[in-house]
Protein backbone atom coordinates (compact mmCIF):
# COMPACT_ATOMS: atom_id res chain seq x y z
CA UNK A 1 0.00 0.00 0.00
CA UNK A 2 2.78 2.34 0.97
CA UNK A 3 4.68 1.51 -2.19
CA UNK A 4 1.57 2.19 -4.27
CA UNK A 5 1.28 5.67 -2.81
CA UNK A 6 4.96 6.37 -3.45
CA UNK A 7 4.60 5.26 -7.08
CA UNK A 8 1.47 7.33 -7.66
CA UNK A 9 3.08 10.36 -6.08
CA UNK A 10 6.17 9.96 -8.26
CA UNK A 11 4.04 9.59 -11.40
CA UNK A 12 1.84 12.59 -10.62
CA UNK A 13 4.93 14.62 -9.76
CA UNK A 14 6.41 13.67 -13.14
CA UNK A 15 3.24 14.84 -14.94
CA UNK A 16 3.19 18.13 -13.07
CA UNK A 17 6.90 18.74 -13.62
CA UNK A 18 6.64 18.08 -17.35
CA UNK A 19 3.73 20.48 -17.49
CA UNK A 20 5.57 23.09 -15.46
CA UNK A 21 8.58 22.98 -17.76
CA UNK A 22 6.50 23.41 -20.91
CA UNK A 23 3.64 25.41 -19.46
CA UNK A 24 1.74 24.95 -22.70
CA UNK A 25 -1.09 22.55 -21.98
CA UNK A 26 -2.53 24.52 -19.11
CA UNK A 27 -2.20 27.86 -20.86
CA UNK A 28 -3.75 26.66 -24.11
CA UNK A 29 -6.55 24.83 -22.31
CA UNK A 30 -7.48 27.90 -20.24
CA UNK A 31 -7.38 30.28 -23.20
CA UNK A 32 -9.39 27.88 -25.31
CA UNK A 33 -12.05 27.48 -22.62
CA UNK A 34 -12.43 31.23 -22.25
CA UNK A 35 -12.69 31.59 -26.03
CA UNK A 36 -15.53 29.07 -26.13
CA UNK A 37 -17.43 31.14 -23.56
CA UNK A 38 -16.72 34.25 -25.61
CA UNK A 39 -18.05 32.62 -28.78
CA UNK A 40 -21.26 31.66 -27.01
CA UNK A 41 -21.60 35.18 -25.71
CA UNK A 42 -21.28 36.57 -29.22
CA UNK A 43 -23.48 33.88 -30.72
CA UNK A 44 -26.44 34.35 -28.38
CA UNK A 45 -25.82 37.87 -26.99
CA UNK A 46 -26.69 36.53 -23.60
CA UNK A 47 -27.98 38.86 -20.92
CA UNK A 48 -30.44 38.91 -18.02
CA UNK A 49 -32.77 35.93 -17.68
CA UNK A 50 -31.49 34.21 -20.81
CA UNK A 51 -27.96 34.10 -19.46
CA UNK A 52 -29.00 32.10 -16.43
CA UNK A 53 -30.85 29.62 -18.63
CA UNK A 54 -27.90 29.14 -20.99
CA UNK A 55 -25.05 29.46 -18.50
CA UNK A 56 -24.90 25.81 -17.29
CA UNK A 57 -24.77 24.55 -20.87
CA UNK A 58 -22.16 27.10 -21.89
CA UNK A 59 -19.98 26.22 -18.92
CA UNK A 60 -20.15 22.48 -19.52
CA UNK A 61 -19.46 22.81 -23.23
CA UNK A 62 -16.45 24.97 -22.43
CA UNK A 63 -15.27 22.36 -19.89
CA UNK A 64 -15.78 19.58 -22.44
CA UNK A 65 -13.82 21.26 -25.22
CA UNK A 66 -11.00 22.26 -22.89
CA UNK A 67 -10.87 18.71 -21.59
CA UNK A 68 -10.52 17.20 -25.06
CA UNK A 69 -7.59 19.52 -25.70
CA UNK A 70 -5.95 18.58 -22.43
CA UNK A 71 -6.31 14.80 -22.94
CA UNK A 72 -4.92 14.95 -26.47
CA UNK A 73 -1.92 16.95 -25.27
CA UNK A 74 -1.39 14.55 -22.40
CA UNK A 75 -0.62 11.66 -24.75
CA UNK A 76 0.84 13.66 -27.62
CA UNK A 77 3.66 14.61 -25.24
CA UNK A 78 4.22 10.96 -24.34
CA UNK A 79 4.64 9.97 -27.98
CA UNK A 80 7.64 12.23 -28.48
CA UNK A 81 10.95 10.48 -27.81
CA UNK A 82 9.05 7.26 -27.06
CA UNK A 83 8.24 8.41 -23.54
CA UNK A 84 5.30 6.04 -23.38
CA UNK A 85 7.63 3.09 -24.00
CA UNK A 86 9.76 4.25 -21.09
CA UNK A 87 6.68 4.40 -18.93
CA UNK A 88 5.68 0.89 -20.04
CA UNK A 89 9.07 -0.44 -19.00
CA UNK A 90 8.68 0.89 -15.47
CA UNK A 91 7.95 -1.96 -13.02
CA UNK A 92 4.59 -0.56 -11.94
CA UNK A 93 1.00 -1.63 -12.32
CA UNK A 94 -0.45 0.03 -15.47
CA UNK A 95 -3.47 0.96 -13.40
CA UNK A 96 -1.25 3.27 -11.35
CA UNK A 97 -0.04 5.01 -14.48
CA UNK A 98 -3.69 5.54 -15.30
CA UNK A 99 -4.45 6.97 -11.86
CA UNK A 100 -1.54 9.39 -12.15
CA UNK A 101 -2.68 10.54 -15.60
CA UNK A 102 -6.20 10.88 -14.22
CA UNK A 103 -5.02 13.00 -11.30
CA UNK A 104 -2.84 15.23 -13.48
CA UNK A 105 -5.60 15.84 -16.02
CA UNK A 106 -8.09 16.41 -13.21
CA UNK A 107 -5.79 19.10 -11.81
CA UNK A 108 -5.26 20.78 -15.20
CA UNK A 109 -8.93 20.73 -16.10
CA UNK A 110 -9.93 21.98 -12.63
CA UNK A 111 -7.59 24.96 -13.00
CA UNK A 112 -9.06 25.67 -16.42
CA UNK A 113 -12.58 25.36 -14.99
CA UNK A 114 -11.81 27.86 -12.24
CA UNK A 115 -10.57 30.32 -14.86
CA UNK A 116 -13.62 29.71 -17.07
CA UNK A 117 -16.09 30.11 -14.20
CA UNK A 118 -14.31 33.26 -13.02
CA UNK A 119 -14.49 34.82 -16.49
CA UNK A 120 -18.13 33.74 -16.91
CA UNK A 121 -19.03 35.26 -13.54
CA UNK A 122 -17.67 38.62 -14.67
CA UNK A 123 -19.06 38.58 -18.22
CA UNK A 124 -22.53 37.50 -17.17
CA UNK A 125 -22.61 39.48 -13.91
CA UNK A 126 -23.49 36.27 -12.17
CA UNK A 127 -22.49 35.46 -8.64
CA UNK A 128 -21.64 31.79 -8.11
CA UNK A 129 -21.06 32.40 -4.39
CA UNK A 130 -24.53 31.50 -3.00
CA UNK A 131 -24.52 28.08 -4.70
CA UNK A 132 -20.77 27.53 -4.53
CA UNK A 133 -20.58 24.40 -2.30
CA UNK A 134 -23.02 22.34 -4.37
CA UNK A 135 -21.77 23.83 -7.62
CA UNK A 136 -18.23 22.71 -6.74
CA UNK A 137 -19.41 19.20 -5.87
CA UNK A 138 -21.33 18.88 -9.14
CA UNK A 139 -18.46 20.21 -11.23
CA UNK A 140 -15.96 17.98 -9.47
CA UNK A 141 -18.03 14.81 -9.91
CA UNK A 142 -18.89 15.59 -13.53
CA UNK A 143 -15.27 16.37 -14.31
CA UNK A 144 -14.12 13.18 -12.61
CA UNK A 145 -16.29 10.99 -14.82
CA UNK A 146 -15.36 13.00 -17.89
CA UNK A 147 -11.61 12.81 -17.25
CA UNK A 148 -11.82 9.12 -16.28
CA UNK A 149 -13.09 8.22 -19.75
CA UNK A 150 -11.06 10.90 -21.52
CA UNK A 151 -7.66 9.67 -20.35
CA UNK A 152 -8.38 6.09 -21.43
CA UNK A 153 -9.77 7.11 -24.81
CA UNK A 154 -6.91 9.55 -25.42
CA UNK A 155 -4.46 6.69 -24.88
CA UNK A 156 -6.47 4.60 -27.36
CA UNK A 157 -6.87 7.37 -29.93
CA UNK A 158 -3.12 8.04 -29.78
CA UNK A 159 -2.65 4.77 -31.69
CA UNK A 160 -4.92 5.68 -34.59
CA UNK A 161 -4.28 7.61 -37.76
CA UNK A 162 -6.57 10.53 -36.96
CA UNK A 163 -6.04 10.89 -33.23
CA UNK A 164 -7.26 14.47 -32.76
CA UNK A 165 -10.55 13.66 -34.51
CA UNK A 166 -10.91 10.19 -33.08
CA UNK A 167 -10.92 11.29 -29.43
CA UNK A 168 -14.09 13.42 -29.48
CA UNK A 169 -15.85 10.88 -31.71
CA UNK A 170 -15.19 8.19 -29.10
CA UNK A 171 -15.54 10.37 -26.06
CA UNK A 172 -18.72 12.39 -26.53
CA UNK A 173 -21.24 9.55 -27.02
CA UNK A 174 -19.93 7.73 -23.97
CA UNK A 175 -19.95 10.75 -21.64
CA UNK A 176 -23.23 12.24 -22.87
CA UNK A 177 -25.20 10.86 -19.90
CA UNK A 178 -22.69 12.63 -17.63
CA UNK A 179 -23.42 15.89 -19.42
CA UNK A 180 -27.16 15.41 -19.17
CA UNK A 181 -26.90 14.89 -15.44
CA UNK A 182 -24.29 17.61 -14.89
CA UNK A 183 -26.17 20.30 -16.80
CA UNK A 184 -29.47 19.45 -15.10
CA UNK A 185 -27.85 19.52 -11.66
CA UNK A 186 -25.89 22.70 -12.39
CA UNK A 187 -28.88 24.68 -13.60
CA UNK A 188 -30.93 23.53 -10.65
CA UNK A 189 -28.16 24.44 -8.18
CA UNK A 190 -27.50 27.84 -9.76
CA UNK A 191 -31.22 28.65 -9.67
CA UNK A 192 -30.99 28.28 -5.91
CA UNK A 193 -33.18 25.18 -5.61
CA UNK A 194 -32.89 23.16 -2.39
CA UNK A 195 -30.42 20.32 -2.75
CA UNK A 196 -33.18 17.69 -2.53
CA UNK A 197 -34.26 18.85 -6.02
CA UNK A 198 -31.08 17.76 -7.73
CA UNK A 199 -29.61 15.22 -5.34
CA UNK A 200 -30.51 12.26 -7.57
CA UNK A 201 -28.52 13.85 -10.42
CA UNK A 202 -25.54 14.22 -8.10
CA UNK A 203 -25.83 10.56 -7.14
CA UNK A 204 -25.93 9.65 -10.81
CA UNK A 205 -22.78 11.70 -11.45
CA UNK A 206 -21.01 10.03 -8.54
CA UNK A 207 -22.05 6.59 -9.79
CA UNK A 208 -20.77 7.35 -13.30
CA UNK A 209 -17.50 8.70 -11.91
CA UNK A 210 -16.87 5.60 -9.83
CA UNK A 211 -17.85 3.16 -12.60
CA UNK A 212 -15.65 4.82 -15.21
CA UNK A 213 -12.63 5.18 -12.89
CA UNK A 214 -12.78 1.53 -11.79
CA UNK A 215 -13.40 0.24 -15.31
CA UNK A 216 -10.56 2.28 -16.81
CA UNK A 217 -8.24 1.33 -13.95
CA UNK A 218 -8.84 -2.34 -14.73
CA UNK A 219 -8.63 -1.97 -18.50
CA UNK A 220 -5.62 0.34 -18.74
CA UNK A 221 -3.28 -2.64 -18.72
CA UNK A 222 -4.62 -3.58 -22.17
CA UNK A 223 -4.48 -0.01 -23.42
CA UNK A 224 -0.77 0.25 -22.71
CA UNK A 225 0.03 -3.04 -24.41
CA UNK A 226 2.38 -2.88 -27.38
CA UNK B 1 -23.90 -31.04 -42.93
CA UNK B 2 -21.41 -28.63 -44.41
CA UNK B 3 -21.20 -25.06 -43.30
CA UNK B 4 -22.67 -23.81 -46.57
CA UNK B 5 -25.75 -26.03 -46.40
CA UNK B 6 -26.43 -24.97 -42.83
CA UNK B 7 -26.12 -21.34 -43.83
CA UNK B 8 -28.50 -21.85 -46.76
CA UNK B 9 -31.06 -23.54 -44.50
CA UNK B 10 -30.70 -20.69 -42.03
CA UNK B 11 -31.37 -18.27 -44.88
CA UNK B 12 -34.48 -20.12 -46.02
CA UNK B 13 -35.84 -20.29 -42.46
CA UNK B 14 -35.22 -16.57 -42.02
CA UNK B 15 -37.02 -15.75 -45.25
CA UNK B 16 -40.03 -17.92 -44.36
CA UNK B 17 -40.17 -16.48 -40.84
CA UNK B 18 -40.06 -12.92 -42.19
CA UNK B 19 -42.83 -13.66 -44.71
CA UNK B 20 -45.09 -15.08 -41.99
CA UNK B 21 -44.24 -12.01 -39.89
CA UNK B 22 -45.37 -9.77 -42.73
CA UNK B 23 -48.66 -11.66 -42.87
CA UNK B 24 -49.12 -11.25 -39.12
CA UNK B 25 -48.23 -7.56 -39.16
CA UNK B 26 -50.46 -6.52 -42.04
CA UNK B 27 -53.38 -8.99 -42.00
CA UNK B 28 -53.63 -10.97 -38.78
CA UNK B 29 -53.15 -8.34 -36.10
CA UNK B 30 -56.06 -5.90 -35.44
CA UNK B 31 -55.77 -2.16 -36.00
CA UNK B 32 -55.04 -0.05 -32.94
CA UNK B 33 -58.03 1.92 -31.59
CA UNK B 34 -56.11 5.12 -30.96
CA UNK B 35 -53.35 5.11 -33.55
CA UNK B 36 -54.94 3.35 -36.51
CA UNK B 37 -52.79 1.52 -39.00
CA UNK B 38 -49.71 3.61 -38.29
CA UNK B 39 -48.96 1.66 -35.17
CA UNK B 40 -48.06 -1.42 -37.27
CA UNK B 41 -44.62 0.07 -37.66
CA UNK B 42 -44.15 -0.93 -34.03
CA UNK B 43 -43.51 -4.49 -35.24
CA UNK B 44 -40.46 -3.24 -37.11
CA UNK B 45 -39.37 -0.57 -34.65
CA UNK B 46 -39.40 -2.52 -31.41
CA UNK B 47 -37.84 -5.78 -32.71
CA UNK B 48 -35.09 -3.71 -34.39
CA UNK B 49 -34.37 -2.01 -31.10
CA UNK B 50 -34.21 -5.32 -29.24
CA UNK B 51 -31.94 -6.76 -31.91
CA UNK B 52 -29.65 -3.71 -31.73
CA UNK B 53 -29.31 -4.29 -27.99
CA UNK B 54 -28.56 -7.97 -28.54
CA UNK B 55 -25.93 -6.95 -31.09
CA UNK B 56 -24.31 -4.62 -28.62
CA UNK B 57 -24.34 -7.32 -25.99
CA UNK B 58 -22.57 -9.69 -28.40
CA UNK B 59 -20.09 -6.93 -29.18
CA UNK B 60 -19.45 -6.65 -25.44
CA UNK B 61 -19.10 -10.43 -24.94
CA UNK B 62 -16.74 -10.72 -27.90
CA UNK B 63 -14.65 -7.85 -26.56
CA UNK B 64 -14.37 -9.33 -23.07
CA UNK B 65 -13.54 -12.75 -24.45
CA UNK B 66 -10.87 -11.29 -26.70
CA UNK B 67 -9.25 -9.42 -23.80
CA UNK B 68 -9.02 -12.62 -21.74
CA UNK B 69 -8.43 -15.33 -24.35
CA UNK B 70 -6.89 -13.42 -27.25
CA UNK B 71 -8.71 -15.55 -29.78
CA UNK B 72 -9.03 -13.78 -33.15
CA UNK B 73 -12.47 -15.39 -33.53
CA UNK B 74 -13.79 -13.42 -30.53
CA UNK B 75 -12.47 -10.19 -32.00
CA UNK B 76 -14.06 -11.00 -35.34
CA UNK B 77 -17.35 -11.74 -33.55
CA UNK B 78 -17.30 -8.35 -31.82
CA UNK B 79 -16.51 -6.54 -35.06
CA UNK B 80 -19.22 -8.42 -36.98
CA UNK B 81 -21.84 -7.79 -34.30
CA UNK B 82 -20.98 -4.09 -34.44
CA UNK B 83 -21.44 -3.94 -38.22
CA UNK B 84 -24.73 -5.83 -38.28
CA UNK B 85 -25.97 -4.12 -35.11
CA UNK B 86 -25.30 -0.76 -36.72
CA UNK B 87 -27.78 -1.64 -39.48
CA UNK B 88 -30.52 -2.57 -37.00
CA UNK B 89 -29.85 0.48 -34.85
CA UNK B 90 -30.15 2.67 -37.94
CA UNK B 91 -33.45 0.94 -38.63
CA UNK B 92 -34.71 1.97 -35.18
CA UNK B 93 -33.72 5.57 -35.81
CA UNK B 94 -35.44 5.60 -39.21
CA UNK B 95 -38.69 3.90 -38.20
CA UNK B 96 -38.91 5.92 -34.96
CA UNK B 97 -39.42 9.34 -36.57
CA UNK B 98 -41.75 7.82 -39.20
CA UNK B 99 -43.96 6.62 -36.37
CA UNK B 100 -43.54 9.73 -34.23
CA UNK B 101 -44.59 12.23 -36.92
CA UNK B 102 -48.24 11.12 -37.24
CA UNK B 103 -48.66 10.25 -33.55
CA UNK B 104 -46.70 12.93 -31.69
CA UNK B 105 -46.77 15.47 -34.53
CA UNK B 106 -42.99 15.80 -34.58
CA UNK B 107 -40.21 13.82 -36.23
CA UNK B 108 -37.85 13.91 -33.34
CA UNK B 109 -37.70 15.13 -29.78
CA UNK B 110 -34.69 15.22 -27.48
CA UNK B 111 -36.41 12.92 -25.10
CA UNK B 112 -33.87 11.00 -23.00
CA UNK B 113 -34.76 7.62 -24.44
CA UNK B 114 -34.47 8.82 -28.03
CA UNK B 115 -31.27 10.60 -27.19
CA UNK B 116 -29.78 7.53 -25.62
CA UNK B 117 -30.78 5.30 -28.55
CA UNK B 118 -29.02 7.83 -30.71
CA UNK B 119 -26.02 7.46 -28.38
CA UNK B 120 -26.12 3.72 -28.93
CA UNK B 121 -26.00 4.38 -32.66
CA UNK B 122 -23.07 6.77 -32.16
CA UNK B 123 -21.29 4.09 -30.13
CA UNK B 124 -21.61 1.69 -33.06
CA UNK B 125 -20.33 4.39 -35.41
CA UNK B 126 -17.41 5.28 -33.12
CA UNK B 127 -16.46 1.63 -32.76
CA UNK B 128 -16.54 1.04 -36.52
CA UNK B 129 -14.64 4.26 -37.26
CA UNK B 130 -12.03 3.34 -34.69
CA UNK B 131 -11.54 -0.06 -36.29
CA UNK B 132 -10.82 1.49 -39.64
CA UNK B 133 -8.27 3.98 -38.29
CA UNK B 134 -5.78 1.69 -36.59
CA UNK B 135 -2.25 1.50 -37.90
CA UNK B 136 -1.47 -1.84 -36.31
CA UNK B 137 -4.40 -4.31 -36.64
CA UNK B 138 -3.38 -6.50 -33.70
CA UNK B 139 -3.17 -3.57 -31.31
CA UNK B 140 -6.37 -2.27 -32.88
CA UNK B 141 -8.20 -5.42 -31.82
CA UNK B 142 -7.18 -4.97 -28.17
CA UNK B 143 -8.02 -1.26 -28.06
CA UNK B 144 -11.36 -1.76 -29.83
CA UNK B 145 -12.21 -4.40 -27.26
CA UNK B 146 -11.53 -1.86 -24.49
CA UNK B 147 -13.84 0.65 -26.21
CA UNK B 148 -16.48 -2.06 -26.63
CA UNK B 149 -16.43 -2.78 -22.90
CA UNK B 150 -16.50 0.86 -21.78
CA UNK B 151 -19.25 1.76 -24.24
CA UNK B 152 -21.31 -1.11 -22.88
CA UNK B 153 -21.67 0.77 -19.59
CA UNK B 154 -23.95 3.13 -21.50
CA UNK B 155 -26.36 0.44 -22.65
CA UNK B 156 -28.03 -0.36 -19.31
CA UNK B 157 -28.42 3.39 -18.84
CA UNK B 158 -30.18 3.48 -22.17
CA UNK B 159 -32.57 0.81 -21.03
CA UNK B 160 -33.12 2.31 -17.59
CA UNK B 161 -33.51 5.85 -18.94
CA UNK B 162 -37.20 5.32 -19.58
CA UNK B 163 -37.67 4.71 -15.89
CA UNK B 164 -35.32 7.41 -14.58
CA UNK B 165 -36.58 10.35 -16.57
CA UNK B 166 -40.09 11.53 -17.28
CA UNK B 167 -40.37 11.02 -20.98
CA UNK B 168 -42.53 11.35 -24.05
CA UNK B 169 -41.66 7.87 -25.23
CA UNK B 170 -44.34 5.37 -24.13
CA UNK B 171 -43.62 3.11 -21.21
CA UNK B 172 -42.53 -0.31 -22.42
CA UNK B 173 -45.63 -2.34 -23.30
CA UNK B 174 -43.92 -5.59 -22.41
CA UNK B 175 -42.07 -6.10 -19.09
CA UNK B 176 -43.12 -2.53 -18.31
CA UNK B 177 -44.80 -2.89 -14.94
CA UNK B 178 -48.45 -3.18 -13.89
CA UNK B 179 -49.84 -0.42 -16.13
CA UNK B 180 -48.52 -1.68 -19.41
CA UNK B 181 -50.84 -3.87 -21.39
CA UNK B 182 -50.81 -5.32 -24.87
CA UNK B 183 -53.61 -7.60 -26.16
CA UNK B 184 -52.52 -11.23 -26.65
CA UNK B 185 -52.68 -11.13 -30.46
CA UNK B 186 -50.47 -8.03 -30.58
CA UNK B 187 -48.07 -9.46 -28.03
CA UNK B 188 -47.82 -12.68 -30.02
CA UNK B 189 -47.13 -10.79 -33.25
CA UNK B 190 -44.51 -8.65 -31.54
CA UNK B 191 -42.61 -11.61 -30.14
CA UNK B 192 -42.97 -13.56 -33.37
CA UNK B 193 -41.54 -10.66 -35.38
CA UNK B 194 -38.80 -10.17 -32.82
CA UNK B 195 -37.86 -13.81 -33.36
CA UNK B 196 -37.74 -13.25 -37.12
CA UNK B 197 -35.50 -10.22 -36.66
CA UNK B 198 -33.15 -12.12 -34.37
CA UNK B 199 -33.02 -14.95 -36.89
CA UNK B 200 -32.19 -12.43 -39.61
CA UNK B 201 -29.57 -10.85 -37.37
CA UNK B 202 -27.79 -14.14 -36.78
CA UNK B 203 -28.01 -15.00 -40.46
CA UNK B 204 -26.29 -11.74 -41.39
CA UNK B 205 -23.82 -12.19 -38.54
CA UNK B 206 -22.80 -15.61 -39.85
CA UNK B 207 -22.27 -14.19 -43.32
CA UNK B 208 -20.16 -11.41 -41.88
CA UNK B 209 -18.12 -13.93 -39.85
CA UNK B 210 -17.53 -15.97 -43.00
CA UNK B 211 -16.28 -12.87 -44.70
CA UNK B 212 -13.92 -12.17 -41.79
CA UNK B 213 -12.59 -15.72 -41.94
CA UNK B 214 -11.93 -15.44 -45.68
CA UNK B 215 -10.13 -12.14 -45.22
CA UNK B 216 -8.01 -13.72 -42.51
CA UNK B 217 -7.13 -16.65 -44.78
CA UNK B 218 -6.26 -14.29 -47.60
CA UNK B 219 -3.89 -12.37 -45.36
CA UNK B 220 -2.26 -15.63 -44.29
CA UNK B 221 -1.81 -16.73 -47.91
CA UNK B 222 -0.36 -13.36 -48.87
CA UNK B 223 2.16 -13.64 -46.05
CA UNK B 224 3.18 -17.13 -47.10
CA UNK B 225 3.47 -16.22 -50.77
CA UNK B 226 7.04 -15.80 -51.95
Amino acid sequence: MNRTLVIIRALIWKELRVEWRQRETLASVCVFGVLVVLLFDFGFSMSGEASLRLLPGVLWIAFAFSGILSFNRSFAAERQNACLDGLRLAPVDPGLIYLAKLAANLIFLSVAEIVIVFVAAIWYNFSFLPALPWFSVIVFLGTLGYVAVGVTFAAIAANTRMREVMLPVLQFPVVLPIFLAAIEATSSALKGDPSSEFRSWVHLLAAFGIIFVVLSFLLFEYVLEE
Amino acid sequence: MTKNTSLTIHGIVTLAWLLVSLYLIFIFVPTDVNQGNVYRIMYIHVPSAWTAFVAYFILFLGSVRYLFKRSPAADELAWSAAEVGFVFCSCVLITGPLWAKPIWGIWWTWDPRLTLTFILWLLFVAYLLLRSFFVNPEQGAVLSAVVGVIGFVDVPVDYMAIRWWRTQHPQPVVFGGPNSYLPPSMKFTLFFTAGAFLCLFFYLLRHRLNYGRMRHELQQLRREAP
